[in-house]
């Protein structure tokens, strides 16, 4: 950015904040919210990854943290996100090709990608716990 | 504004057309597959004992999947914090310390997550 006079006096186009907020909109912040959340959710398959690589000790450790509560609340959020973001992705990849863009649609693709993320994440938990024996 | 050369070529003010455009669509269908498979690998293996998880891990069809998820995955999210910082940060040095620690940052979890498969494989 300059700081020329010329630039200073051009109008800006309004922000964020000047619009009344809308489902699509907070879908596209949703969006890179998500993506944000993934790349640190990274971190934690990356700490995984590299303390099974270590050995025993160190993955018991691990392991501990990822059954306490707030391990698996920081998984549950990762395992939404990551959900969420790859329906979105989907829904951008499905625009790419000129399609889905009229205002039905972006409607029913926000309305899809947030009910399909998280009865999606719930179905995964479920299955989780189930195939670990809870129920 | 642009030379008839330079309209024919279509590489725009960057130099490098839609290629960063393309790197990040390309990777998405990528990590597609590679997520689902990450997520059952994980939910499946759930209660799994050490030896368990490192043997399966270490299955070269499994290592595969996710040395392939790892790097297009630190691509992808390169590219994605990349384009946030040039959107909200706007002072230039802080802009440039931003990428340079989001670069590092993918960059990091590329190599130790490489690092962490490639010695489970292995299996030293």
């Amino acid at each position: 950015m300059g700081h020329g006079k010329l630039e200073a006096e051009r109008p800006l186009s309004p922000h964020l904040q000047i619009y009344r907020p809308m489902l699509t909109m907070m879908m596209s912040i949703a969006h890179r919210i998500s993506g944000v959340a993934n790349a640190v959710g990274f971190l934690l398959l990356a700490w995984w990854l590299v303390a099974i690589a270590s050995g025993p000790e160190t993955y018991a450790t691990v392991s501990r943290f990822f059954a306490s509560i707030p391990g698996r609340a920081l998984l549950f959020l990762f395992s939404w996100a990551l959900i969420h973001h790859m329906l979105g992705g989907i829904r951008h990849l499905i625009w790419d090709t000129g399609y889905g863009l009229d205002k039905t649609s972006i409607e029913v693709f926000a309305w899809a990608t947030i009910i399909g993320s998280i009865l999606l994440t719930v179905l995964l938990w479920v299955a989780g716990f189930w195939l670990m024996g809870a129920f | 504004m642009a030379t008839p050369l330079a309209r024919a070529r279509g590489l725009g003010s960057a130099h490098k057309g839609t290629e960063t455009f393309l790197r990040q669509r390309v990777t998405a269908v990528a990590n597609i597959p590679l997520v689902i498979f990450l997520v059952l690998a994980i939910v499946t293996h759930l209660g799994a004992s050490y030896d368990e998880m490192r043997s399966f891990l270490a299955k070269p069809v499994v290592a595969i999947a996710l040395l392939a998820l790892i790097i297009s995955a630190a691509i992808h999210m390169r590219i994605g914090l990349k384009e946030i910082i040039e959107d909200y940060v706007h002072g230039e040095s802080a802009r440039v310390a931003a990428i340079l620690l989001v670069t590092f940052y993918a960059v990091g979890i590329g190599l130790a997550c490489t690092l962490a498969i490639v010695k489970i494989s292995l299996g030293s």
